[in-house]
Formats: structure tokens, sequence, C-alpha cells
């Protein structure tokens, strides 16, 4: 076989949310570089689109909503023993701080962080990740670059970091390895929704941004197949920026 | 719901700008101080006073205060 410190041949990877954007894309480029992927989401058809577009290979699609533990439990369940994780499923919703509502940063903690928090817990208990398997979170530069709105959604991607660098310590004596990828803005269904909600133009936010546009969902997958393979055995509680250079700005 | 109250509602979002700009008629896009704090500041206080939750995109179809005020009572009962 070709060297190829990077390739993901003979790995299984559990890929949440990946019915699109991100989680799609790193959905795809994990089969194109061997794996077998394990997809998850709410949405069997989106799941399906995205298994469409993925290289051929044994993938399967459980369904499940991770702000739900019956659920959770069911899906790991259901799991083979897995090489790779990739705690992608999230949402966003921006809110003012004077405007802040109870319900709405409930939702937004469950679906961010108590869903892939109660998810790991499960994994780790019914010892579902092989030794020397790779977690990835997929986090956000969101709590280092405020932007207008975005108090809640920040607050649940910083929970999420500080608990990724804990269960790095926790998992290494497994030769687990856990690390944190945060994205500045990737244009996704949720960027062009949330430009929406901001009435901002987008195009014209990404031209501050040095390298004059925003992510690609691909140059995240790619740093995420990076993560998944063995060529980052010596990375654990890494958190790692991927911004086009814009370091200060999200949007 | 009646205009005046609404119009009260809507400049006490801003800051900077006076309150005897705002009126029936104003075209709040145009305003210096439109951005999408403010533009989001109004949904909130159109949420909070009224009970209406308008997302973005309905906003949007509106320019002026009036054709606002106009959306909201639309969705009142």
């Amino acid at each position: 076989m070709e060297y190829n410190p990077f390739a993901l041949q003979g790995k299984t990877i559990l890929v949440t949310g990946a019915s699109s954007g991100i989680g799609r894309s790193i959905a795809i480029e994990c089969s194109r570089m061997g794996a077998v992927v394990y997809l998850t989401g709410r949405n069997i058809v989106s799941l399906q689109e995205t298994l469409s577009l993925m290289k051929e290979g044994p993938h399967q699609i459980i369904t499940a909503d991770l702000t739900d533990e019956a659920s959770i439990s069911n899906l790991v369940d259901k799991l083979p023993l897995l090489n790779g994780v990739v705690q992608n499923a999230g949402m966003l919703e921006r809110m003012l701080c004077k405007a802040a509502k109870a319900e709405k940063i409930e939702k937004l903690m469950k679906t961010n962080f108590e869903g892939p928090v109660l998810l790991q817990k499960l994994l780790l208990k019914k010892n579902k990740i092989e030794k020397s398997g790779s977690v990835v979170f997929v986090a956000s530069r969101a709590p280092f670059a405020p932007s207008i709105g975005n108090a809640f959604y920040s607050a649940t991607k910083g929970a999420i970091l500080g608990y990724a660098k804990t269960l790095a310590l926790e998992v290494a004596p497994k030769q687990i390895r856990v690390n944190s990828i945060c994205p500045a803005m990737v244009w996704t269904e949720l960027a062009k929704k949330d430009a929406e909600q901001m009435s901002t133009n987008y195009e014209e936010a990404e031209q501050k941004y040095p390298l004059k546009r925003f992510g690609k969902p691909e140059d995240v997958a790619y740093l995420a197949v990076y993560l998944l393979s063995d060529a980052s055995s010596w990375m654990t509680g890494s958190q790692i920026d991927i911004t086009g250079g814009g370091e200060l700005t999200l949007v | 719901m009646d205009i005046k109250g609404f119009i009260e509602n809507f400049s006490a979002q801003f800051e900077d700008t006076d309150a005897s700009v705002f009126n029936a008629e104003t075209k709040f896009r145009e305003l210096d101080e439109w951005s999408s704090l403010t533009a989001l500041s109004i949904l909130a206080m159109i949420d909070e006073e009224y009970d209406i939750q308008l997302s973005p995109a309905e906003m949007r179809t509106t320019n002026t205060i009036q054709e606002l005020f106009d959306l909201v009572s639309s969705k009142e009962e």
C-alpha cells in the first residue's frame, strides 16, 4: 500500500450531525480516506443524502436525537467498536443578552453541550472506543471572537472546550486522544440562516478575512481527518483554530 | 396596540438617534444606527412587549415603522 500516514483505512468512525454542513463533509472525507463511517443525526432523508455522496463502503446510518437520553443510549448500543468519534452536532441561535430566555438557553445547552457529553459518557462506559482512538469536538472560534447576539452559543462552545480538555486527561491512560477544532465562519446552512438572523451581508463580511473568504466545510473536514488519523498520535487536549486568518472576527 | 406606543418602544432601542427622528413613515433601515444589534433589539422588543415572535425574514419584508407595526398587529389575536 502507498505510504500515507493520514489514511483512515481500517478505522471505524462515528460522525454526529452528519446530515448537513461540516458533519456531512467530514463523513464524506473520512469515507474517501478509507474509513467505515457511522452517520447519525435526526433526519433520515438528509443522512441518506450524505451517504449517497460518500465513497462506497459498509457505512451505516443510525438516527438519533442527541437531546434525548434514551435515544443516545439506543445509538450507543447499536454502535460497533470505534476508532474515531466526531462530536459535531450542534445548533446556533442568536439572542441578545438583554433578551435571554431560559428555554432557549436550555435548548442551546442541551444540543451543544449536554447531548455530546452524555453521548461521550456512554461511549466510555460501554467501552465503545478502541485503545488509541481519537475523539474530535467541532467547537468554534465564537468564545474568542465575540459577535452580537452570540453570547449563548459562545458559552456552549466554551463549555465544550473546557470539558474536552479534561476529558483528554481522563482518557489518556487508554491512549485515547481528544482534540477540538475551532473554526471561524464556515459556509453552511447554519451560517446562511445566521446571516438571515443577523440581517448582515455575509458575502461582504467574508472579505474582512485575510484569505478573503469564510471556510468551506471541507476545510474543516481535512483537519478532522488529520486528527482522526495516526499522523496526530501525539496530539491530545489541543484546540486548533482554523480561521482563514480571521482571528478576531467572526462576522 | 397603538402606533404611538409602538414608535416609542421602537425608538427606545436606539442610543444615538434622537427620538424625534422616529415616526410612522421612518425608513428604519436607512438610519445610521441601524445594525444587527438594533435589528435584534427590535425583534426582542416585539417579543417582550407584544408577545409576538417575528422571524428576521419576516421583518425584512418591512421598510417603515408603520409597515412593521401592521405586520405585528396582523399577528395579534
